[in-house]
């Protein structure tokens, strides 16, 4: 059980926007856009994020890891379910690399 | 309206709200232990699993919090882990208010800390309750605190599990960031319309991780893809209208 200042401090920091912005969204309900362009915009806030999260280390990896890429899509769009794609992700580099180095 | 009801209606609201989201909770459990796992490989210590998914208590910024976080304190991104879980959950602004409904004209700033509670899935199971006439306070915090022990106690399993292990890449563990980010990406898949800002924000972060150093690809892809989406909603609208 050990942790640091820091850690703590972006720990409290990221509790003390979340609460805002979820307390915020009710006590200003009246005044918030319902639709147009800033409602919108909010709206694709979490799908860009993640875009953006793996869209560099998707390029950046190797063949293995591109092939990995796709057995994860794959079994995600078939199965809807987030542990069975990273699973058959996971398994499908293993397996290349111990293909590649056997 | 609920809201004048006596104290027993509380419990029994409450009750009916954790039962519609029994099956939410399982969705939330599955995503859990991933980050539990995840959290352990990212050099995160159990007290502080603990801290962030106690309070913190936000699913895609926890998960975006792990790319960010790294095991020496001197170099721990607090600036960007702070303006990440800022950015990734602003849209809980539109989901808050369509909840104003469901408190009394006064004492407004006693609801807003029941927020702390509000998730993806307590708030669609009360939105869809509030569509049929029904939901209330009490059913929003049932569904919220069963969510709580889902992902709080599947987070430790998964932490558990992780540190079982003692190489991740040599069971192609180091994949696993990716994989999860891929299909939670795809999970939010709602039709055409992402394939605009998800393109401009992938584009963004490889030319902007080309160039800068550190975590800026997340802002300035997540930034520019979704000003871009609401661009190509925006004219979209304009010309049917």
């Amino acid at each position: 059980m050990h942790t640091t200042p820091e850690a703590v401090i972006a720990i409290l920091g990221m509790a003390l926007v979340t609460i805002a912005v979820k307390a915020s969204g009710l006590l200003l309900a009246d005044r918030l856009p319902r639709e147009g362009f800033a409602a919108a915009w909010l709206r694709h806030i979490p799908g860009a994020v993640l875009a953006a999260l793996v869209a560099p280390a998707l390029i950046t990896g190797s063949p293995a890891e591109a092939v990995a890429a796709l057995a994860t899509g794959g079994v995600f769009i078939l199965t809807r379910n987030l542990f069975a794609a990273m699973a058959a992700g996971v398994a499908m580099v293993y397996l290349i690399r111990l293909l590649i180095a056997g | 309206m609920s809201t004048l009801a006596a104290p027993y209606r509380f419990s029994e609201q409450f009750c009916a709200g954790a039962r519609a989201c029994v099956p939410v909770a399982i969705s939330v459990a599955a995503y859990g232990l991933v980050w539990g796992v995840l959290a352990r490989g990212a050099g995160l210590s159990l007290i502080e699993v603990v801290m962030m998914s106690g309070l913190v208590f936000a699913g895609s910024a926890q998960f975006v919090a792990l790319d960010l976080w790294t095991a020496t304190p001197s170099s721990l991104p607090i600036g960007p882990l702070i303006l990440a879980a800022l950015i990734v959950n602003l849209r809980y602004l539109l989901l808050t208010a369509t909840l104003r409904p469901l408190y009394p004209e006064k004492g407004l700033w006693r609801g807003a800390l029941s927020m702390y509670l509000v998730t993806d899935e307590n708030w669609a199971m009360t939105v869809a309750a509030m569509a049929r006439g029904g939901g209330s306070v009490a059913f929003l915090m049932g569904g919220g605190v069963l969510a709580w022990i889902s992902w709080m106690s599947t987070n430790l399993i998964g932490y558990g599990l992780g540190s079982a292990i003692d190489d991740p890449a040599r069971w192609g563990l180091d994949f696993a960031f990716t994989a999860t980010f891929l299909a939670l990406l795809l999970g939010m898949w709602k039709g055409r319309s992402d394939l605009v800002p998800w393109l401009v924000a992938a584009l963004a972060a490889i030319v902007t991780a080309q160039f800068v150093e550190g975590s800026w690809h997340i802002l300035v892809g997540g930034l520019a893809g979704s000003l871009a989406g609401a661009l190509v909603e925006v004219r979209k609208h304009a010309h049917h209208a």
